[in-house]
């Protein structure tokens, strides 16, 4: 485990170096601010987190308003919240439509770790998209 | 759109921008904190969802809800799009020919999404005007909306879906009940038959068996191991192996497979349809550092929207830990949730996480998953916020 942590740190050490050496071009074109606490084991709960985006929104910052339902933002929330909450859906306490499909399948370790993930999530506003009209050349 | 000098960990090219494409497009520009460039490129100026595309059908929205610019994900994310159309792949000399020029890679990832096989019947192709498929949403969508408006009350629409695996699972299920839910109000005297060349409804079997006999009694006709045998095409007549029907309004949902950008390499080495790939990294199993996702792979997983963006992370992490000289994730984990609407209000999910099986090399399902217990409108809400949502983590 000691390890691995050291990789984690060698690849974080890596990002940065190679992050400040561009970071005139980056800065330029990369205008959301990318998560920080990017290591190797974080890159594998990343993954899952952000799989979570259909509904929940990019790193877990749903949209929200009228049009939008209600779907809970995820970023920035407590995380012994977040795991409780997915515990109780995991066991049925808390009765859900959908969540409980999701929390069953998923490892009581891997929502301990989902749940510091999205506690370091910066909260922000997320963009509705707006419609356009379908332009007579597209398919 | 400058990317400056060289990038630093290379230039990743994206063919197809869908759900898939866009996606990865966007997370290996978040995830290698803008350290790798990337360029899109797709032939069709806007995005349309295929997603909530029946619901045009059922009229509770039109095409131009769905309908969105690529400008944001560009803006936002540093992306290159070039709004062109493949023409070759060489894979040896990583370099691709497009209508109006010509680019080069150092990882291509291919998400072409699906192409339509019309190989059975060749004079179909021909006739997608009067016979429209609407399996891609767009202008299709709405011929066949609007066939629908112009049927007369008593009038048969007929529907064919293809053996699986085809794009969206539940799909056609969803899109009879959109149908059967606008005659059931406009033209009540109306039927709806499905041929289906399956044995048995594909996706929530359960949930569309109930709703076809209970919400849609006496209009929706459901007829299990019907592939069709023959089609004429001006009398809208279809021959299946058990049927003969007439329609007024016919559409036809053709088998499917990889999109032609994967078929130019011929990376659909399955059946000579799907692509296979390494669940890991999403790199073809026929030619390395190109990797595939969407619904082009071969794979036990439903061919979904949430599914193409899941595998689009998986594939970007992947590439942001290779060119970085580290190894990808060896177990990745990811959710799938598909909503079908059965009328404009209601809809019903199968949800479902995911996980990479060590000795199998595949994704499996988790235990844990399923589908609701009956179609609700407090699920018709989720269903349209799951849109909102993806369609902002995807564009924006």
């Amino acid at each position: 485990m000691l390890t691995k942590h050291f990789i984690y740190l060698d690849f974080i050490l890596l990002g940065f170096i190679l992050f400040t050496s561009v970071r005139g071009d980056a800065a330029e074109v990369n205008a959301f601010k990318a998560p920080e606490n990017i290591s190797q084991e974080n890159t594998h709960i990343r993954t899952l987190a952000a799989s979570c985006a259909a509904c929940h929104g990019t790193n877990g910052n749903s949209v929200t308003g009228s049009n939008a339902g209600s779907l809970p933002v995820l970023a920035g929330l407590n995380a012994n919240y977040f795991s409780s909450q997915m515990n109780a859906f995991k066991n049925g306490e808390r009765v859900s439509t959908v969540m409980h499909h999701h929390a069953k399948g998923l490892h009581a370790d891997e929502i301990d770790l989902l749940a510091l993930y999205f506690s370091q999530q910066k909260r922000i506003t997320a963009t509705p998209l707006k419609a356009q009209t379908l332009k007579t050349n597209h398919d | 759109m400058a990317f400056g000098k060289k990038p630093p960990l290379g230039h990743v090219v994206i063919i197809g921008g869908g759900y898939a494409g866009t996606t990865a497009a966007k997370y290996i520009r978040m995830w290698s904190l803008g350290n790798i460039a990337v360029t899109v490129i797709e032939k069709s100026a806007q995005f349309v969802s295929c997603p909530l595309s029946n619901l045009v059908l059922g009229g509770s929205k039109t095409i131009n809800d769905l309908t969105f610019d690529y400008d944001l994900v560009q803006k936002n994310h540093g992306v290159k799009w070039v709004p062109d159309e493949v023409t070759a792949i060489d894979v040896t000399a990583k370099k691709i020919s497009m209508k109006r020029g010509e680019i080069a890679y150092d990882r291509l990832i291919i998400a072409p999404g699906i192409d339509l096989m019309y190989d059975a019947f060749p004079h179909l192709e021909a006739a997608q005007e009067q016979i429209p498929h609407a399996w891609k949403a767009g202008w299709q969508t709405v011929n066949l909306r609007k066939q629908l408006e112009a049927m007369p009350d008593g009038g048969v629409f007929v529907m064919s879906i293809p053996k699986a695996p085809y794009r969206c699972p539940p799909g056609p299920y969803e899109r009879a009940c959109q149908v059967a839910s606008y005659l059931k109000t406009n033209k009540p005297k109306s039927k709806v038959i499905v041929l289906d060349a399956n044995p048995e409804i594909v996706s929530k079997k359960g949930l569309f068996t109930k709703v076809f006999n209970e919400m849609y009694a006496g209009i929706i006709d459901y007829r299990p191991n019907n592939a069709i045998t023959a089609v004429d095409i001006a009398s809208k007549t279809i021959t299946s192996e058990f049927d003969k029907v007439k329609a007024d309004v016919l559409n036809i949902i053709p088998p499917q497979r990889a999109g032609k950008a994967a078929q130019m390499v011929g990376l659909n080495n399955i059946d000579k349809r799907w692509c296979e790939v390494d669940f890991l990294t999403y790199e073809s199993k026929i030619a390395p550092n190109v990797h595939v996702i969407g619904d082009s792979v071969s794979a036990a997983l439903p061919k979904s929207a949430h599914m193409a963006t899941s595998q689009a992370r998986v594939c970007a992490s992947a590439i942001v830990a290779l060119v970085s000289g580290q190894p990808p994730d060896t177990a990745p984990v990811f959710a799938n949730t598909c909503y079908s609407y059965v009328n404009d209000k209601q809809a019903m999910h199968v949800a479902n996480v995911y996980r990479y099986d060590e000795t199998k090399k595949i994704m499996l399902p988790a235990e844990g998953g399923g589908v609701s217990d009956k179609p609700s409108e407090l699920e018709g809400q989720y269903a349209n916020a799951w849109a909102v949502n993806i369609w902002s983590d995807v564009l924006t």
